[in-house]
């Protein structure tokens, strides 16, 4: 993986090329529209069987993981 | 021996009082059954989007206008990477370099900067499993995960733990009068972290901070941040350096203990949010804002001692619960004398609670303004008036009604009182005797005597006159 | 029955309205042809049985359509090409899916992808590889082979797919279908398994411009659950310009030169003559920074796959690997065994580009180097109406020809990914044969020119004739 990675890599340096780019906004959003907003009004939950139907582990009404350690955040 | 000024930063996270979730249409709830307020969005399902929750960026504004924000003119999401099972997409979607609101300050302490985000879901350890590896496991609920969250990070303005708990006690009750969140530490909607640093006092240069979590009162953020500056004060003064590190403050020991060290500090490998735009409050939305602000409890408290000279404690008191406030304006109204009237809301407060809500009570403003006119016109005393307020939280009424009824109007003068003093002096010689040389504390007694007899009614003042008096002195 | 499905999905819906075609015999003819296809095109076919209940008047008229695994379709696997998602059904469908049952258009089959939409050429997927029609040793190009594929065989009226750097317009060249990818935001990505948010778009892949117009039309519009959405600001029109009298093209050097198979190139310029025939004008023109799309793209591309790929982790739905000791460990063997190596190797990339202290230098910098092409476009705008290219730089290849050198599969994408940086549509329609095999040519133009850009095609579509599909001569 990593021979094939390198080469995409080393083509993927070729951005470099272009020089000083410090006076160009970067595109975060090819589209120029702003204040895409919902109203605060409710809709409907899914049941919690449907919620879990997918769950590799359910338990206890919920979804079931190995405990993790402490919370990077 | 060197001085130490701590300084602290605090970070708040307040979940805002919206229907429904951040980014989408899941209502908020508290305490209802695992994964029943959850939908394909907020469970991260394969395919899903978000849509930014208007009224939680009405609720951002109007903290940021409340607050003496900088409303960034155009903000946008980033999404914050760490794989975590309470984060159901492994990304937080929360905002970074171009927060909502920068700058502003809440008394004496600046504020850095307020963003949106979205709370995390619920995690519980169920402890062993019971399989053949025997780890531990946990449940999650997504149910929370999705909350609108406010993030409001402030300078390192604070300077003691004390300082830290009344600040963030004036913002709690600064945020609940604005009506963006139920900022209750016990249910989890006001968190708060602390970063904690010392340096020698009139230095200007920063020392290390550590991050203090976990406090989940506000109790335990004074002693936490409390045990912090005297850790760091210690290690400096025993010529160790502190270590920038993350620390848990366990409320059972009043400890603090290092959850990991900065220097892991994680990469969340921070980029614009490609499913979001950009946030541009416009002059709508920012109006909306505007005409939604209170008064806040810091110009109010500053208006009661201002128009009412009320003393700064009374005035805070009064200003910072909104139904004290409004019902101290009932009843101070056309009254002269502001104080008296804030005195006697007081002792409504005494027996009632300052949890209750005073407009619910059976003493209405009017009848307690009656009160304090009343005892302002000598008509009653204050000990009989104590006496009347507590018939009026236990029946309501009116006082002048309740003055008729039990008698306990003041005996302000006349032959009937003179003649009590006379009878008091005389079953008090000895004490009259002292009071004659000059000892005046010595009229206890005798005033005693007289309160008995007219069963607390008599004017205080006006007796200890006629003993004089009649004392000849 | 088989004339019927060797009409044009337009000239079926036309037929059912006129009640000249029986929409429940359609949806039998075609789901007996996808349930016996051998190219694997498909990774499910709605089972025998009741054909849904179609209204005869609705715009799509019962004509049924394939769609892309990767559309989240209710009750139905819907899996992305991928083994982390084997089984998965969501419990809602995208609104393209909604749209299109909506508009009359049931629900025929799962098309193949390249896993997470990540290939081109169909290779990648963890159902095995989808064949070409006209040469079943042969790729059918990617991420949309499944869906190409089976338009070209016949065995579906016409699909839809996804396009984040070509994966709708280069299989459809590399099959002789017509395939459009439309402007950003035109089309609701809501229910569309993510890969790069800024640049995945949903597109038709049909028999023909006019099924292309007619698909584009019942999916567009701007939807409440997807805030990047905007739709077309006029409704798409049926096309029926039969020349370009007054039209501009600009051929840009940097997409018709090097790179470029010579028997692609050969039937690129025989088209710009048939362009000229039909009254427009050709002239080169200059995108300068299109030589560095490619790099740009794939830093942007991983970089949001990275993130939008977190989510598979076993925890809520799909693959979750036996045995894990700790919640690290179930992350790690969950994606170590559930997504394939070029998933693996993007999500790697796409993590380096965002990591602290490179961020400025690759993903930041691939999102200006966006910008710069974005505006390369506008300036060729004020020059040209429409920009043309070969769609992708050569014929279908082997199976395997290129597995085992990504660099080699990525040029594939250089003739369309600029117009995916760009956020402009773009259009590929059969231009001729190259060794027997189809060329694509393509035509882009500004955002939200759909109209004008399905015109122009349709013209150039009559003045070539093509009509060696596959799908012509199907059973």
């Amino acid at each position: 993986m990593s021979e094939e990675l390198s080469k995409v890599l080393d083509h993927i340096e070729k951005i470099g090329e272009l020089g000083d780019l410090a006076d160009v906004e970067p595109t975060s959003h090819v589209i120029a529209v702003e204040n895409a907003l919902r109203a605060d009004e409710p809709r409907p939950s899914l049941p919690a069987e449907v919620a879990l139907e997918s769950a590799p582990e359910a338990d206890l009404g919920g979804f079931r993981v190995p405990s993790p350690g402490p919370a990077p955040a | 021996m060197t001085a130490w000024e701590p300084v602290i930063g605090l970070e708040i996270h307040v979940q805002l009082d919206t229907r429904t979730k951040m980014f989408c249409g899941c209502e908020l709830s508290f305490g209802k059954p695992p994964n029943t307020r959850t939908c394909p969005v907020c469970l991260g399902l394969p395919g899903t989007l978000p849509v930014v929750n208007a009224q939680a960026v009405h609720y951002g504004l109007m903290m940021g206008l409340a607050l003496g924000c900088e409303i960034a003119p155009r903000s946008i999401f980033h999404r914050k990477n760490y794989f975590y099972p309470d984060q159901a997409k492994n990304y937080q979607i929360s905002q970074y370099d171009i927060p909502l609101c920068s700058g502003g300050r809440l008394g004496d302490v600046r504020l850095h900067r307020i963003h949106l985000e979205e709370d995390a879901a619920k995690l519980v350890h169920i402890g062993e499993s019971g399989r053949i590896h025997g780890s531990d496991a946990s449940i999650v609920d997504y149910n929370r995960g999705g909350t609108p969250l406010c993030e409001i990070v402030t300078e390192p303005d604070i300077h003691s733990a004390e300082q830290a708990r009344e600040w963030l006690n004036l913002l709690r009750v600064t945020l609940r009068q604005l009506g963006v969140s139920d900022v209750n530490m016990e249910e989890g909607s006001l968190r708060c972290d602390a970063n904690v640093s010392v340096r020698p006092a009139g230095s200007s240069e920063l020392g290390t901070k550590t991050e203090l979590k976990n406090m989940n009162s506000f109790r335990f953020l004074e002693r936490g941040i409390k045990a912090e500056i005297e850790r760091q004060v210690a290690l400096l003064e025993a010529g160790e350096p502190v270590v920038q590190e993350t620390l848990h403050f366990d409320p059972s020991s009043g400890r603090l203990s290092s959850l990991r060290s900065k220097e892991e500090a994680h990469d969340y490998r921070y980029f614009p949010e490609p499913d979001l735009v950009p946030l541009a409050p416009t002059d709508a939305m920012l109006a909306a804002a505007r005409a939604a602000l209170p008064e806040l409890p810091a110009e109010r408290a500053a208006r009661y001692e201002r128009d009412w000279g009320l003393s700064v404690d009374a005035a805070r008191l009064l200003a910072y619960e909104p139904r004290w406030g409004d019902y101290f304006e009932a009843v101070a109204g056309d009254l002269a004398d502001g104080r008296a009237a804030a005195n006697w809301v007081e002792q409504l407060r005494a027996r009632i609670g300052a949890e209750s809500d005073p407009a619910a009570s059976r003493v209405s403003p009017r009848a307690l303004a009656q009160l304090v006119a009343l005892v302002g016109s000598k008509r009653v005393n204050a000990g009989a008036a104590r006496r009347v307020l507590d018939r009026l939280v236990a029946d309501g009424g009116e006082p002048g009604a309740i003055v008729e009824r039990e008698g306990l109007g003041s005996i302000d003068g006349g032959d009937e009182l003179a003649g009590i003093v006379a009878a008091a002096i005389a079953a008090n010689a000895g004490a009259a005797e002292k009071v004659r040389g000059g000892n005046d504390k010595a009229m206890g007694p005798i005033v005693g005597f007289v309160m008995r007899e007219t069963k607390g009614r008599a004017d205080g003042g006006e007796v200890g006159r006629l003993i004089r008096e009649q004392l000849g002195l | 029955m088989s004339e019927a499905l060797s009409l044009s999905a337009a000239a079926a819906a036309a037929g059912v309205r006129a009640g000249e075609l029986d929409p429940a015999e359609l949806w039998h003819g075609f789901r007996t042809r996808a349930a016996g296809d051998d190219c694997n095109a498909f990774v499910w076919v709605a089972p025998d049985g009741e054909p849904p209940a179609i209204e005869r008047d609705a715009p799509l008229a019962g004509v049924p359509v394939a769609v892309k695994d990767l559309f989240c379709t209710k009750g139905v696997p819907s899996q992305a090409g991928s083994r982390i998602l084997a089984g998965y059904r969501p419990p809602y469908d995208a609104t393209s899916v909604e749209r299109l049952n909506a508009a009359g258009a049931p629900l025929l089959a799962k098309t193949n992808q390249d896993e997470f939409a990540m290939g081109s050429s169909t290779e990648n997927s963890a159902y095995g590889p989808t064949l070409n029609p006209w040469d079943r040793a042969r790729v059918p190009g990617g991420s949309s082979g499944g869906s190409a594929a089976a338009v070209a065989a016949g065995s579906a009226p016409w699909a839809i797919g996804t396009d984040t750097g070509g994966s709708i317009r280069q299989p459809a060249a590399l099959c002789g279908i017509v395939g459009l990818k439309p402007t950003y935001g035109a089309i609701s990505r809501y229910g569309m398994i993510a890969f790069a948010s800024s640049l995945d778009q949903a597109g038709p892949l049909t028999r023909d411009v006019t099924d292309a117009a007619l698909l584009l039309g019942a999916m567009v519009g701007k939807d409440p659950c997807d805030s990047t959405s905007v739709g077309l600001p006029e409704p798409v029109r049926l096309p029926s310009r039969s020349d370009l009298r007054g039209v501009r093209l600009g051929v840009p050097e940097e997409l018709t030169g090097e790179g470029i198979e010579p028997g692609v190139l050969a039937s690129f310029d025989a088209t710009l003559d048939v362009a000229r025939e039909l009254g427009a004008t050709v002239e080169p023109c200059r995108l300068p920074h299109a030589p560095h799309a490619l790099s740009a793209y794939y830093l942007i591309a991983p970089a949001e796959a990275s993130s939008n790929l977190a989510r598979y982790d076993g925890v809520r739905y799909g693959f979750r690997a036996d045995g894990a000791r700790d919640l690290l460990h179930m992350y790690t063997e969950t994606r170590e065994h559930g997504f394939g190596a070029e998933v693996k190797r993007r999500i790697m990339l796409g993590t380096y580009a965002l990591s602290s202290g490179y961020y400025d230098a690759y993903y930041g910098r691939a999102q200006k180097v966006r910008t710069r092409i974005s505006e390369d476009f506008k300036a060729a705008w004020e020059r040209f109406d429409f920009i043309a290219t070969p769609t992708a730089p050569s014929v279908a290849f082997e199976l395997g020809a290129k597995t085992a050198d990504p660099l080699a599969m990525y040029l594939n994408d250089f003739c369309t990914v600029p117009m995916s940086l760009a956020g402009i549509p773009g259009i590929s329609i059969p231009s001729g044969l190259s060794e027997g095999l189809p060329v694509g040519f393509q035509l882009a133009g500004p955002a939200f020119s759909e109209n004008a850009l399905l015109d122009a095609a349709y013209a150039v579509e009559g003045a070539i004739g093509f009509d060696a599909a596959p799908w012509r001569r199907a059973a």
